[in-house]
């Protein structure tokens, strides 16, 4: 057998060990009364809840309730923050205007924009879906930009002597060169979607995951808490690996 | 300089026909306030130690959360970083538990800690630990290979070899690691006030708006902005003046 690959089975294993030991370590915490199953049910327990849920299909409809916010917010901002990102990145003197008020703008909270949304839209799941549009535009909108702004100048030059339009020139040199600036923000606006998504719910008691844990550890629920959080954190998971996988697959024709 | 007066236009012009627009159509709103009756509001509260206090609640909280959070996935990081065996070992349960969104955890940190600084640290802990852990193990990954070789030459033993050779080296990376994750600290600590936590500028927020303030609540959104922006150009200007040698690229600058 190869010695690498057996070096590489055999680093698999150890990591799968190591999380196995977590596991355990988790199983003996509660087997042990560590801390009290009020607060911290045991796998067991947590896979039960998890079970239940599922084959009954509650957790089922709250999970696609929480991932289809989540995706239509995170395709709403990825579509507004190229667009917008290509605007303002093809023009330096646009650029100039405007670019400091969104470096301004950037470092707020996006769930303190929540309270200034319910004021102005109400408790509505529009609210929720423009609050996660909101708040995951901005990676994407400054990387953007970003790609626009670093084109090599001699393109600038290529595309003046084949006398391209603006608008040829955005989508023939401008966005191939920004995509991979774009894919990067759209990776970090995912993971604010999610949380977003998640705070949405609980604040507006819209139908998903994020409300459900919040009731859940409301009424002592623990392992139905637990099970929540973890369907969360798969969905974080399973989002960015797509996410990653997509990457690598657009951004082929840039690898060497 | 002459950039930073066109970048001010566009705002300050949105303001004032914000100003002007509402003066003149006589707009009375429980969602809209004129500009002039934000900065009113800011000032007054400013000046009745409203603002202060929830402040110090904010920052405290996010502090303490960046402290316990980030010194341990600091301390987990270093050892990753110069143990291929563990960060190999760790690596499955660290990409099973990072993708757990924060905000997830405010119902269990809830249940456990009741309201108060306690349930917002635990949260703000969690979420800092993670860019700690990765951007340190990156750090020390990326210090000079030779330097170790020379620690190795004078017969350091592993303690000095941390302390004078990798460490050092580290430092300008790790301090990145910490500039970006005291942003991220902030905006968790004021999700968590938002979601659940009653106190800090998050709860003064969600209390402006429900109490039909708006005025205090563009006031308090005003504040946090300028909170957020002056903490993060105060660090990127200490980075700068420490760490301009060894960060000629600025490398990290964007998260």
């Amino acid at each position: 057998m190869n010695p690498k690959l057996l070096m590489r089975g055999l680093d698999a294993a150890t990591s799968l060990l190591v999380t196995l030991g977590l596991l355990g370590l988790w199983w003996l915490a509660t087997r042990q009364e560590w801390v009290s199953a009020i607060f911290l049910p045991g796998p067991q327990a947590t896979w039960g809840a998890l079970r239940e849920g599922l084959l009954q299909g509650e957790l089922l409809r709250l999970t696609l309730g929480t991932v289809e916010r989540m995706a239509y917010g995170w395709a709403l901002a990825s579509a507004i923050g190229i667009a917008l990102g290509a605007l303002i990145g093809i023009s330096p003197a646009l650029r100039a205007w405007l670019q400091p008020m969104l470096e301004l703008i950037r470092p707020l909270p996006a769930s303190a924009v929540v309270p200034v949304a319910i004021a102005l839209i109400g408790l509505s799941p529009a609210m929720v879906l423009i609050v996660i549009a909101f708040g995951a535009v901005w990676p994407v909108l400054l990387a953007t930009v970003h790609g626009f702004a670093s084109i090599e100048p001699r393109l600038h030059e290529v595309s003046r002597v084949l006398r391209l339009s603006p608008l040829a020139f955005i989508f023939k040199i401008g966005l191939p060169n920004a995509l991979p600036d774009a894919l990067a923000g759209m990776r970090i606006s995912l993971t604010v979607s999610l949380i977003l998504a998640i705070v949405g719910e609980m604040l507006a008691s819209q139908e998903g995951l994020g409300q459900a844990i919040l009731l859940a550890a409301r009424s002592f629920r623990s392992a139905e808490l637990f099970a929540g959080v973890a369907l969360l954190g798969l969905i974080g998971f399973v989002s960015n690996a797509l996410l990653s996988w997509a990457e690598h697959r657009v951004l082929r024709w840039k690898q060497p | 300089m002459k950039a930073d007066l066109r970048g001010a236009v566009v705002p300050l012009g949105l303001l004032l026909l914000a100003e002007a627009g509402m003066r003149l159509n006589q707009v009375q709103s429980d969602a809209l306030a004129r500009p002039s009756e934000v900065g009113l509001a800011l000032w007054q509260a400013l000046l009745d130690g409203s603002l202060w206090l929830s402040s110090g609640q904010t920052l405290g909280a996010a502090l303490a959360g960046l402290g316990l959070g980030g010194g341990l996935g600091l301390l987990l990081g270093l050892w990753f970083g110069l143990s291929r065996a563990a960060a190999q070992a760790s690596s499955l349960s660290v990409e099973l538990l990072r993708p757990v969104p924060s905000v997830a955890l405010i119902p269990l940190s809830m249940l456990v800690f009741g309201f108060g600084f306690r349930m917002e640290i635990a949260v703000v802990a969690f979420t800092c630990f993670w860019p700690m852990l990765l951007l340190s193990q990156a750090a020390i990954r990326q210090v000079e290979p030779r330097l170790l070789e020379v620690a190795r030459m004078l017969g350091f033993n592993p303690w000095d070899r941390v302390a004078k050779i990798v460490l050092p080296a580290a430092l300008p990376r790790i301090f990145v690691a910490f500039r970006l994750s005291v942003g991220i600290a902030l905006v968790v600590g004021v999700t968590v006030e938002i979601a659940a936590n009653p106190q800090g500028l998050g709860y003064a927020l969600m209390s402006a708006q429900q109490s039909l303030r708006p005025d205090l609540m563009f006031a308090l959104l005003l504040w946090l902005g300028l909170l957020g922006w002056a903490l993060s150009a105060g660090l990127l200007v200490l980075q700068q003046r420490w760490f301009r040698h060894s960060l000629p690229d600025a490398a990290g600058d964007r998260p």
